[in-house]
C-alpha cells in the first residue's frame, strides 16, 4: 500500500474527528434519526437491550408453559386454551404444541437475547466509551446490524402465528426432521421461517462483528493501548472473533438445508422412509449437518458467555476496590478459550455415530478448556479476596455469576468425558450443566452489566430494593430448578419428552417435577418485577448526581452524565494507565485519564 | 494527533490505527476472512459427501463441451477459458489499483473498466455452461452422468455442483455491481475530490478473493 493513500486517509480520520468536535451543538436529531435509525452506539443498544427483554419475556414464559406440563401432566389449564387455542384443547398442552415451545424457548434465548440482547447491548454500549471514541468505526453498518437484527426478529415473530405451527423439530434443526416438511407439523413452512430469521440473524452479527473488531483496533484514543483496555473490551473483542468465524459455517449449513427443503437436494437426506414410502433421496449425511451446525454451536456457548466473563471481571474489581486479579492471565484464558472453542464441537456428537478414535481427541480437547476456565474462576475469587466489598445489586449477580459457572462447569467436565456421556446424553443432566453453566450464568452477568450501568444508559439509577429481591430469588431459584435434574439425568431420565407418567421407572420424579414447575413460575414473576424496575427507573429512577457514582477508572465514567453523539464535549480524553488502579497509594481509585506520578510505577 | 510515520512509533499504544490502514479496509479483511469460513464449509461439505460416496462421475467426461464445436470432445477446455477470464480480471484490478496510487483517474476507469467485462464474461460463460448442462438433464435432485466406474451416481454430485458454483456466482456478481459502483465514482471524480482511490483497494481486495475461491472451486469440481 502507498504510503500517500495511507497519509491521506490518516488525515481524512482526523477531519472527521475534528469535525466531530463541532457536531454536539450544532446538529439537531429528529425523533426517527435519534430513536429509530440511530448511528448512535448508545441508542443502538438500548435498542438492543429493550428488544432483548421482549424477547426473554416470551422464551420464559415459553418455559413457563411448558414447564406446567412437565409438573402437571394431568391437570388442564383453561386459560391456556384462550391464549393458545387449538394448541391447548381442553386446557392441556398438545405434544405438537409441547415440541413447538421447547423450540422456541431455546431458539429465543439462546440466540435472540443471550446473543443479540446481551452482546449486541453491551458492545456496542461499552465498545466506544470504554476505548475512547465518539462511536464506532461505521455508525451506519451499526445501524444496519441492528435492524437486520429486528427482521430476524419480525420473521421469528411470524412464524409463531402460522397455520401449522413454528419449527419445532429442537432447536439445533436437526435434519431429516427439519429437512422433510412431511415429518411433521412443525417441520412445514415454520422451518422455512426459522431459516431465513437465523440467515438475517448471521447478517446482522457480521456487521456487528466486524464494527467490534476495527472499533477495538483502530479507534482506541491516544494511550490506550491493548493492555491497557478495561478486561470487558477484550472479551468483546474476542467474543466478536467468534461470532465472525463461526456463524457463516451456520450459514453454509442453512444453505444446504434449504435446498434439501426446496430444490430437491439430498445432501443431508439418505434411505428415509415416511408413513411407509421410501423417499428417492440417497447418498446424504445427516451427522454433516451436525458439524456444520455445532462448527457454530460450540463458538456460539462462548459467544454467550464471553461478555459475561468481561464484565463480571469489571464489576468485581469495581466493587471490591481491588485491582482485578492476573490482568494477562485473564487475557490469556480468553484467548485459550476463544481458540479452544473452535475444536471442541464434536463433544454434541459423541453418541451421533462419530468415531471414536475421533471422540478421543475432543474429549482430550473439551477437558483443555477446564484450565482457562478455572483460571479465570480462581482469578474471580482471589480479586474478591480481602476486598472492600460493596454489596451493589451488580456485584451480588457478578459472584452468582461465579458462583453458577463453577457448579455448571464442573459438570461440563463430566459430559466432556465421552464414556459418560453415552449414559447422560440427550437426559435432564445436560439440560441441568448448561442451563447453570450457559443460561443462568450468562443471565447474571447481564443483569450485572445491566445494573451497573443503567446510571451510564438513562443517567438514573435502578431500584435498589427491588434489585436485592431480584437476586436473591433469582440465585436460589436457579438452583432450585436445575440442581434436582442433575439428579433426574443421572437416573436415565431423557429430555424433550411430553409426558413421563407413562414410564413407571421416572413416576417417582413426578413430585420433583412438580416441584419445580412450582420455582419456575415464582422465578418467572420475579424477572417480570426486574422488568419493572428497568422500566420504570427509566423514567422514575433515581436521578445521577456525579459523573462518576461507582467511583471506577474506565472512561465511560469521564463522559456528562447523559453524553450527546460524540461521547465527550470538546477532545477525547487522553489515557495513562490501566483500568485497575484501586486502592493503589492510598488512594481508593486513580482514573485512567491521570498521568502516571513522578514517584509511582505503573502496574 | 501527530501523523508523521517515524520509525519509533509504538504502533499499538492507541492514538492511530496499528496496521496503518482505514478501518474499512480492517472490515474487508475481516469479512473475507469470515467469507473465506462459508466456502470453506461449503466446500469441506462437498468433500465430505464425495469421500463417503462409493464412486463419483469423472469431471472429464461431464465437461467436454465448448460452445459452437458441437459434440467434439474437449475435456476442460471451456472452465479453462472461464478461469483465465477471471484471472486476467484479476490482473487488470491490479492494474487499476496500482493506477490509483498514482491518482490516474483515466487509468483507474480502464482499467475497472476492463474488470468489469471480464467479470461479465465469466458470469456469462457460466451461463452457457449451466444451460449447457440443464439441457443434458443435470439441475439441483437430477443426475444424468454415471459414476466413472459405471454404476448410476446419487444426485449429489450435480447438487453440490450446482450450490456452489452458483454460490461463487452470486460474489461474482456482487463484485460486478460493486465494481460499477466504485467505476461511476471514479468518472464522477469522487475519490479525486477525497484524495485517494482506497476504495478501488477495497473493492479489489473482493475481487481477488473472489478469484481465489474460484481456484479452489475450480480444483474441487473440475481437477479432482
Amino acid at each position: 500500500m502507498s504510503n500517500e493513500a495511507t497519509l491521506h486517509s490518516q488525515q481524512e480520520v482526523m477531519h472527521g474527528a475534528g469535525a466531530h468536535d463541532h457536531h454536539d451543538h450544532e446538529h439537531h436529531d429528529s425523533f426517527i434519526s435519534k430513536y429509530v435509525f440511530s448511528m448512535d452506539h448508545k441508542m443502538i443498544a438500548k435498542q438492543f437491550l429493550i428488544t432483548g427483554i421482549i424477547w426473554a419475556i416470551i422464551g420464559a414464559f415459553f418455559s413457563v408453559l411448558f414447564r406446567l406440563q412437565l409438573g402437571y401432566p394431568d391437570a388442564t389449564f383453561p386459560w391456556l386454551e384462550s391464549i393458545l387455542g387449538h394448541w391447548a384443547k381442553g386446557g392441556r398442552i398438545t405434544p405438537e404444541a409441547y415440541y413447538a415451545l421447547v423450540t422456541m424457548h431455546g431458539t429465543i434465548l439462546v440466540f435472540f437475547v443471550l446473543t443479540a440482547g446481551l452482546s449486541g447491548t453491551f458492545s456496542n454500549l461499552l465498545i466506544p466509551l470504554q476505548v475512547g471514541a465518539r462511536d464506532m468505526a461505521s455508525p451506519f453498518m451499526n445501524c444496519l446490524s441492528y435492524w437486520f437484527f429486528f427482521l430476524a426478529s419480525l420473521v421469528m415473530m411470524a412464524s409463531l402465528f402460522v397455520q401449522t405451527g413454528p419449527a419445532s423439530g429442537g432447536w439445533t434443526m436437526y435434519p431429516p426432521l427439519s429437512a422433510l416438511g412431511d415429518a411433521s407439523i412443525g417441520s412445514k413452512i415454520g422451518v422455512d421461517l426459522w431459516l431465513t430469521s437465523m440467515a438475517l440473524f448471521v447478517v446482522s452479527q457480521l456487521l456487528g462483528g466486524l464494527n467490534y473488531i476495527s472499533t477495538i483496533l483502530n479507534m482506541r484514543t491516544k494511550g490506550m493501548s491493548m493492555t491497557k483496555m478495561p478486561l470487558t473490551i477484550w472479551s468483546f473483542f474476542f467474543t466478536a472473533v467468534l461470532g465472525v468465524l463461526s456463524f457463516p459455517v451456520l450459514l453454509s449449513g442453512f444453505i444446504l438445508l434449504l435446498m434439501d427443503r426446496h430444490a430437491g437436494t439430498s445432501f443431508y437426506l439418505s434411505d428415509i422412509f415416511i408413513a411407509g414410502k421410501a423417499l428417492a433421496n440417497e447418498g446424504g449425511s445427516a451427522i454433516l449437518y451436525q458439524h456444520l451446525f455445532w462448527f457454530l454451536g460450540h463458538p456460539e456457548v462462548y459467544i454467550i458467555i464471553l461478555p459475561a466473563m468481561g464484565m463480571v471481571s469489571e464489576v468485581l474489581a469495581v466493587n471490591s476496590r481491588k485491582p482485578i486479579f492476573g490482568y494477562l492471565a485473564m487475557i490469556g484464558s480468553l484467548f485459550a478459550i476463544c481458540i479452544l472453542a473452535f475444536l471442541v464441537w464434536a463433544h454434541h456428537m459423541f453418541v451421533t455415530g462419530l468415531n471414536p478414535f475421533l471422540g478421543a481427541f475432543f474429549v482430550l480437547l473439551t477437558l483443555l478448556i477446564a484450565v482457562p476456565s478455572a483460571i479465570k474462576v480462581f482469578n474471580w475469587i482471589t480479586t474478591i479476596w480481602k476486598g472492600n466489598i460493596r454489596f451493589t445489586p451488580a456485584s451480588l449477580f457478578s459472584i452468582g455469576f461465579v458462583s453458577t459457572f463453577i457448579s455448571g462447569g464442573l459438570t461440563g467436565i463430566w459430559l466432556g468425558n465421552s464414556s459418560i456421556d453415552i449414559h447422560l446424553h440427550d437426559t435432564y443432566f445436560v439440560i441441568a450443566h448448561f442451563h447453570i453453566v450457559m443460561g443462568v450464568s450468562a443471565f447474571f452477568g447481564m443483569f450485572a452489566a445491566i445494573y451497573h450501568w443503567f446510571p451510564k444508559m438513562y443517567g438514573r439509577f435502578m431500584n435498589n430494593t427491588l434489585g436485592y429481591i431480584h437476586f436473591w430469588i433469582t440465585l436460589v431459584g436457579a438452583y432450585l430448578i436445575f440442581w434436582p435434574m442433575h439428579y433426574e439425568g443421572m437416573a436415565g431420565m431423557p429430555r424433550r419428552y411430553f409426558d413421563y407418567s407413562s414410564w413407571t421407572s421416572f413416576n417417582q420424579f413426578e413430585g420433583l417435577n412438580q416441584f419445580i414447575s412450582f420455582v419456575v413460575i415464582i422465578v418467572f414473576a420475579t424477572q417480570l418485577l426486574f422488568v419493572f424496575n428497568f422500566f420504570y427507573s427509566i423514567f422514575k429512577g433515581r436521578k445521577l448526581t456525579t459523573m462518576n457514582p461507582w467511583k471506577a477508572t474506565s472512561l465511560e465514567w469521564t463522559t456528562p452524565i447523559n453524553p450527546g453523539h460524540g461521547n465527550w464535549p470538546g477532545e477525547i480524553p487522553e489515557v495513562h494507565r490501566w483500568a485497575y488502579d484501586y486502592s493503589k497509594d492510598g488512594r481508593d481509585f486513580i482514573p485512567q485519564t491521570e498521568p502516571i506520578g513522578p514517584n509511582e510505577s505503573a502496574h | 494527533m501527530d501523523t508523521a510515520v517515524t520509525a519509533k512509533k509504538k504502533w499499538w499504544a492507541g492514538g492511530y490505527s496499528p496496521f496503518n490502514v482505514n478501518y474499512g479496509k480492517l472490515m474487508m479483511w475481516y469479512f473475507l476472512l469470515s467469507d473465506a469460513f462459508t466456502f470453506g464449509a461449503l466446500l469441506i461439505s462437498y468433500g465430505t459427501i464425495r469421500f463417503s460416496s462409493p464412486s463419483w462421475p469423472d469431471p472429464n467426461e461431464v465437461f467436454k463441451s465448448f460452445p459452437g464445436m458441437g459434440h467434439a470432445n474437449l475435456p476442460l477446455m471451456f472452465v479453462s477459458l472461464m478461469t483465465f477470464i477471471l484471472i486476467m480480471s484479476s490482473v487488470t484490478m491490479v492494474l487499476a489499483v496500482h493506477a490509483g496510487h498514482h491518482r490516474d483517474r483515466k487509468a483507474v476507469a480502464k482499467w475497472l473498466t476492463w474488470t468489469i467485462i471480464g467479470g461479465i464474461a465469466f458470469l456469462s460463460c457460466q451461463a452457457w455452461e449451466w444451460t449447457h448442462l440443464y439441457h443434458e438433464g443435470a439441475w439441483w435432485g437430477r443426475n444424468p452422468f454415471a459414476n466413472v466406474d459405471g454404476t448410476v451416481a446419487s444426485t449429489n454430485f450435480t447438487n453440490f455442483f450446482f450450490t456452489i458454483t452458483g454460490f461463487h456466482g452470486l460474489h461474482v456478481t456482487s463484485g460486478v455491481v460493486l465494481n460499477i459502483v466504485i467505476l461511476i465514482n471514479v468518472l464522477k471524480g469522487t475519490y479525486e475530490e477525497r484524495g485517494h482511490y482506497e476504495m478501488v483497494e477495497k473493492v479489489g481486495l473482493y475481487w481477488h478473493f473472489v478469484d481465489l475461491v474460484w481456484v479452489f472451486v475450480f480444483t474441487c469440481f473440475y481437477l479432482l
